[in-house]
């Protein structure tokens, strides 16, 4: 059996069928699916050593918390933090910008000072910037896009002033599946002194990372969108940084001490998990590590861009198509539209032949401003997609142009 | 089988070629409706002439159901009552959400029946009528 055919068979709902065809689950960028070594680990954790953790010294208790903090390891093996204490667990990539944008802000952003963004973010790596700014006088100012909408470099230069205190930026585009030139970016930002924030959500499922190459200051994670649960994710945060913010959310955990007079802060990472964590969750992200890093990464990277260059080639016959975003450094994630049709429209329409895409703004409201498009279509692949996928869709995509033009 | 029952010719003529898509220069009544989940625009203008609807029109951005829809709409309020087009609305809802509804008076609103199938899609063809909803309230 050929390698990709096998990890298929990992995932259990992909055997879906929808009205009556195969499912065609093209809809990876907005949430990945489950293997089979994932949904086991959660039911293995309720079945077996299900406690709440750091507050027990019963067998449960201890198991459940060792486990936890093993899976916190295998977060910051996978990005290769410098330690699993630079690892917070957070609901995802938007908690773990708001808890930025809330606790660093709280400590180091002024009134008159300024935060850098991009036009191309989710709203998850915009909004929490707006209401930051918002409650502390500070300015956002935003890097431009190239007529490729692609993050306009030659300008990042002039938006860095001395009261600039931190630039945030994602890893890659969810919409248009763009690889950041996030290196580059950041070495711009170390030379004006600024920190960075890389929303690494888009990440996790396709691209190696290594933070400490990378030289971020924060990088974010969902769990959901790389093959594990949904609720969990992370931040990563250097050291320095943890210790010198305020926490996020007070309770339980993230305390040592409680008087009515004075409150001592547990260590970090704990000190920003405050009240009883996702704790399955982890676990089961820390499964979805295990499986994501036992696979042969050549041979996946491999498959994705042949993928990628395949379902362009294809869907580039489809009359009336236009691309955006045509990177040269992209994941499997294509954003279309067909001749005038709405792509709310596509989607309904595709769905009936088993085909799920996403359709709209994906989030990224600005950028389709920019585009002047109210949305778009987008099929993103993830390493169990084939190309009996790629031409389902295209099949559905001449249906239609059956319906909306009356011809194949 | 579901898909033609949802984009049927009559769908598809009024979600591209709308009827009445244009802006009001005499209107008395506006507003403007907005579905975040899809992007779906639209601008309704009235022309009130007491309780009854004189003339109406719209203009917006939108996916074919709701341009269809809205497009349908501005046809067959046109006189009516805001009372008769509160019952309208009614039982328009009612064709969309629930089983078994008399498309009786509904006329070419019923082409619209197969959204109900289409939980995710309701909105669409129901932003047209808040917005007029609105644009007549105060
Ligand atoms: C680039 C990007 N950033 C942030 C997010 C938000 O992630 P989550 O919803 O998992 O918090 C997403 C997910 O849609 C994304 O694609």
């Amino acid at each position: 059996m050929d390698y990709i055919k096998q990890i298929r068979q990992d995932f259990p709902i992909l055997k879906t069928q929808v009205k009556g065809h195969q499912l065609a689950y093209l809809d990876n960028a907005a949430t990945t699916q489950k293997p089979r070594v994932v949904i086991d680990a959660l039911d293995k954790y309720y079945a077996t050593i299900n406690a709440n953790v750091h507050r027990g010294v019963h067998f449960l208790s201890e198991n459940a918390t060792e486990a936890y903090e093993q899976a916190r390891y295998k977060v910051q093996k996978f990005i290769n933090a410098a330690s699993p204490q630079e690892i917070v667990f957070t609901r995802g990539t938007t908690e773990a910008v708001n808890l930025v944008a809330s606790s660093f802000c709280q400590q180091f952003l002024n009134a008159g000072d300024e935060i850098i963004i991009t036009r191309a973010e989710h709203h998850s790596n915009i909004v929490p910037w707006q209401l930051a700014c918002e409650r502390h006088g500070a300015t956002l100012k935003v890097l431009p896009l190239t007529d490729s909408y692609e993050l306009d470099l030659t300008k990042l230069d002039q938006l860095f002033s001395s009261k600039t205190k931190m630039l945030a930026v994602s890893h890659v585009s969810n919409a248009l599946g763009t690889i950041n030139p996030i290196k580059e970016i950041i070495s711009k930002a170390r030379a004006n002194n600024v920190p960075v924030l890389i929303d690494g959500a888009q990440a996790g499922a396709h691209v190696d990372i290594d933070v400490q190459a990378l030289d971020c200051d924060f990088y974010t994670l969902s769990s959901h969108k790389m093959f594990g649960p949904m609720g969990i994710g992370a931040l990563y945060a250097k050291k320095s940084w943890l210790e010198q913010m305020p926490p996020y959310q007070g309770g339980g955990e993230m305390i040592l001490q409680v008087t009515f007079d004075k409150v001592t802060y547990n260590q970090i990472p704990h000190k920003f998990e405050a009240g009883t964590p996702s704790v399955a969750d982890s676990i089961a992200w820390g499964a979805a590590i295990d499986y994501l890093q036992a696979l042969d990464h050549e041979k996946i990277a491999q498959h994705e861009a042949g993928l990628l260059e395949y379902a362009e080639q294809q869907l580039s016959k489809v009359d009336g198509i236009t691309f955006y975003g045509q990177a040269q450094n992209k994941v499997p994630i294509i954003s279309f539209l067909l001749s005038d049709i709405h792509p709310h429209d596509i989607g309904t329409i595709v769905n009936d032949y088993g085909v799920a895409i996403r359709t709209g703004h994906h989030c990224n409201m600005p950028l389709m401003d920019y585009i002047g498009i109210s949305g778009t279509a987008r099929a993103s692949f993830a390493m169990y997609n084939t190309q009996e996928d790629v031409d389902q869709l295209c099949q559905a995509l001449a249906e239609v142009k059956r319906v909306f033009h009356g011809s194949r | 089988m579901d898909l033609d029952n949802l984009y049927q010719e009559l769908i598809v003529d009024h979600g591209t070629q709308p009827r009445n898509f244009a802006e009001l220069d005499s209107h008395s009544h506006d507003a403007e409706g907005f579905n975040p989940l899809c992007g779906d625009l639209v601008h309704v203008y009235v022309k009130l002439d007491g309780d009854k609807i004189a003339d109406v029109s719209f203009t917006g951005k939108g996916c074919a159901i709701s341009t269809a829809s809205a497009s349908i709409m501005t046809d067959l309020v046109k006189g009516k009552t805001l009372t008769e087009v509160r019952a309208l609305f009614k039982q328009f809802q009612d064709l969309l959400t629930k089983d078994n509804q008399s498309e009786v008076e509904l006329g070419k609103l019923s082409a619209l029946a197969g959204v109900k199938k289409y939980p995710s899609r309701v909105k669409c063809a129901t932003l047209a009528w808040h917005t007029l909803q609105d644009a007549c309230k105060e």
